[in-house]
């Protein structure tokens, strides 16, 4: 057991943090949010010359070979700086289904244009009803010849109407519930038969809607085995919400620093707030809830290797439950303490706070999870 | 970063545990499970096999008998300890005057009390808190004047923890009354409790038990050799002991323990015609409690492996955090036990009349619930730990 990061990984830290704070300002996120993409290529760019987007491929796919660790620390800087670009849609997603399920042909074919920065990639999941069961699934996919012909509506998928590839789940056969029968479907963004509605989230990202109305796409565009691919997709939904765990407690970091050094500046009754014990116990229950967070944060990146695939979701649902509550705990309170500042959109702790609320309801957040949790036996 | 456990790790585990097996008298395990007293006698006998293998003071340096561990170990042990369960080696000598005494003391305090507290020859306990100083400590009275070659001690103790069986009490006194900072005029001096002058009286806590006991001093003459370090330094010894204390008190295994008796409970008990685990918000109580005590688990290891970190003599103080999670996560897990055996935890005391066999030892739970509110005052209360947080960590 050893928790320090190794050398290599202190360096990914350090380089990931040197370039956000060149080109991350608060203000200029501003100005990237305004592009047409809703992020900005040139930074997509940067993040490839450093190699980044590459870290968890294989290095005989192109990659570094890098872990779920490796993944953290960046996911983590990423969230420190609010960023934009859709790393968790094209590496972890994307990356992910191609490195767990893809083929060697279809490695070949998209692995390249992921690393260099040309391709980004769009997860398109949620349906009207499916809420978080990932087997609840009604869009279809209907074998036609030597190809798949999908049908069907996709809701809010994140980076949805600038991505080049949709990842589309789809149901190959049975019933909106059945954990068998499920594919996942490469299908390009200019497909015939695709149309997307596009619009702002509340955290500052771009999502769309997406119809896919007979779209065709080849044989070879079914990730895994398109009977039954749930596993797959399960696999790669705890990479992502590990992911967002960890996005997370960078955002809960920065928020507690930004919040106690508003506290010792702000003054009031003649004196800084931070000196205020009913505030400063406050505080001290924030930092309480970051480090048992990231402990979590920590559980659930560890548990990326584990061969039981039960265990590892409920080691992922468990992190939720904290991270979600850590992350309400503080965010919240980071507003109450900044005072009327805190709810301007001059300020970035309202920001912050947005996309911590954000990745709660994108994750599930810890009802869903603890529900989860709960029914397994012998509880976590 | 790798947070598995190496196979050597697992190894070890494996180790202490088959020496816990083979060791320990099914009688301690027995009463330990059951929340029930164990006597003296019987935890001495415990405590001398832990040191004659070695394992009294694991984590002193070696040349005063610790075992060279690695963090991790030192946590493996502890734990395996608390799940066993078995009494843990006694806190106010291993963890609390012996690194006082091993770090600040003089060489024949070392080479003289070191060994007696491996093998529990002298029962310790301590004498910090007051009448008049509870979480300002630094407040106290009781006082200690030279008197040619001895201290002559007045004053009073109180919340003494057991008391009762030490031989030993070591005490924050008074040296200089006159020191411009309260702070500045304390000195930690080593008493034998059966000096003259001397006397113990106990107090009953909510729970019906006598753990505590108040200690009065009058005239009582120590030799000038018992103070430990420099005079008047004694505040500097008592904040390297609590922050210690502190990390020991996260008690991490013993809420594991803690959590499969409520599991094992809460199977066989009946409410509504299903067992009390399956009614769901028991459930997700259970389980919210179960995620917050795997995060304590990775806390406290990531504070362990930071040991160090912020120099010897100054244990990290993030320990407090430790503190505060951990006395909120033993609290919920006696208040879930209490839950689960609902009406029957009225009777006080054994009641041998009662047709209840399976729930024998069901007495001990709401003890065992009143009891367990000291942990949140006890070491320094949550809300002096939420200061230090604020002050030491935050900067606030």
């Amino acid at each position: 057991m050893e928790f320090e990061l190794s050398e290599e990984q202190r360096l990914l830290k350090e380089s990931v943090d040197g370039l956000l704070t060149e080109v991350y300002g608060f203000e200029r996120r501003k100005k990237y949010m305004k592009e047409n993409a809703g992020w900005r290529k040139a930074i997509w760019g940067r993040l490839a010359e450093q190699g980044l987007l590459g870290l968890p491929f294989a290095e005989s796919d192109g990659g570094f070979g890098a872990g779920a660790v490796e993944t953290m620390i960046v996911m983590e800087e990423l969230g420190r700086a609010l960023v934009l670009e859709p790393f968790l849609p094209t590496i972890v997603i994307g990356g992910g289904f191609l490195r767990h399920g893809g083929s060697v042909a279809q490695r070949a074919a998209y692995i390249p244009s992921i690393i260099d920065g040309a391709n980004t990639f769009a997860f398109a999941q949620l349906e009207r009803n499916s809420r978080y069961d990932l087997e609840n699934v009604v869009t279809s996919a209907k074998k036609k010849s030597n190809g798949w012909i999908v049908d069907g509506e996709k809701f809010v998928v994140i980076n949805g109407e600038n991505a080049d590839v949709l990842i589309v789940t789809a149901r190959t056969r049975g019933a909106q519930r059945d954990r068998s029968g499920i594919g996942v479907f490469l299908v390009p963004a200019d497909a015939k038969g695709v149309s997307k509605k596009s619009y702002p989230t509340q955290d500052g990202l771009r999502a769309a809607d997406i119809t896919f109305t007979k779209v065709e796409v080849g044989g070879d565009a079914a990730i895994g085995d398109p009977e039954n691919a749930l596993s797959l997709i399960e696999r790669v939904v705890d990479d992502a919400r590990t992911a967002l765990c960890a996005e997370a407690i960078g955002i809960m970091d920065e928020s507690l620093k930004t919040t106690v050094e508003y506290m010792k500046t702000r003054n009031q009754f003649g004196v800084p707030i931070g000196s205020f014990q009913s505030l400063q116990h406050r505080a001290a229950d924030m930092f309480v809830a970051l480090e048992q967070a990231r402990s979590m944060s920590m559980f659930a990146t560890m548990a990326a290797d584990f061969d039981d695939a039960g265990e590892r979701a409920k080691a992922v649902a468990a992190a939720i439950v904290q991270i979600d509550k850590s992350g309400k705990f503080i965010g919240q309170q980071s507003i109450q303490l900044h005072g009327g500042i805190g709810m301007t959109m001059d300020a970035k702790i309202g920001h912050y706070f947005k996309r911590l609320t954000m990745i709660s309801n994108t994750t599930g957040g810890a009802d869903y999870h603890l529900s989860r949790v709960c029914e397994s036996d012998a509880l976590l | 970063m790798d947070l598995a456990f190496t196979n050597e790790e697992q190894a070890f585990r494996e180790e202490v545990r088959q020496f816990l097996c083979d060791n320990v008298a099914p009688e301690i395990r027995r009463k330990m499970v059951e929340g029930r007293h164990v006597p003296k006698a019987e935890m001495v006998t415990w405590w001398r096999i832990l040191n004659k293998k070695g394992w009294a003071v694991s984590h002193w340096p070696e040349e005063y008998g610790g075992t060279g561990w690695t963090a991790v170990q030192h946590y493996i042990f502890k734990e395996e300890l608390q799940m066993y369960p078995a009494p843990t080696p006694l806190a106010f000598g291993v963890s609390m005057v012996g690194p006082v005494i091993y770090t600040f003391g003089d060489e024949a305090q070392k080479k003289y009390y070191l060994p007696r507290i491996a093998n529990v020859d002298d029962w310790w306990c301590q004498g910090f808190s007051e009448p008049g100083a509870g979480s300002d400590l630094a407040s106290l009275k009781t006082k200690a004047k030279r008197k040619d070659d001895k201290w002559i001690i007045n004053g009073q103790k109180t919340w003494t923890t057991l008391a009762q069986y030490a031989d030993k009490i070591f005490c924050l006194c008074r040296t200089d009354p006159t020191a411009a900072k309260k702070q500045t005029g304390i000195s930690f001096i080593l008493i034998d409790l059966n000096s003259k002058g001397i006397t113990v009286r106990p107090i009953q806590t909510i729970d019906g038990g006598y753990e505590i006991n108040e200690v009065f001093f009058d005239e009582v003459e120590v030799p000038v050799e018992n103070l430990v370090g420099e005079e008047n330094k004694g505040w500097d010894y008592a904040k390297f002991l609590l922050a210690n204390e502190r990390t020991g008190i996260a008690r991490v295994g013993l809420s594991k323990e803690r959590i499969r008796c409520i599991k094992e409970l809460a199977l066989k008990v009946e409410s509504r015609g299903r067992p009390v685990i399956e009614n769901p918000s028991f459930r997700e109580k259970l389980a919210v409690c179960e995620i917050e005590l795997k995060a304590l688990e990775l806390t406290q290891l990531r504070v362990v492996a930071d040991e160090g970190k912020y120099g010897k003599d100054k244990p990290d103080p993030v320990s407090s955090m430790l503190k505060i999670k951990g006395s909120e996560i033993q609290q919920t897990t006696t208040e879930l036990l209490m839950e689960v055996i609902g009406p029957f935890a009225l009777p006080y005391d054994e009641h041998p009349e009662s047709s209840l066999e399976a729930m024998d030892w069901t007495v001990q739970i709401a003890p065992s619930y009143f009891n367990n509110r000291k942990v949140s005052i006890y070491g320094g209360s949550d809300e002096i730990q939420r200061n230090i947080i604020a002050r030491a960590v935050l900067g606030l």
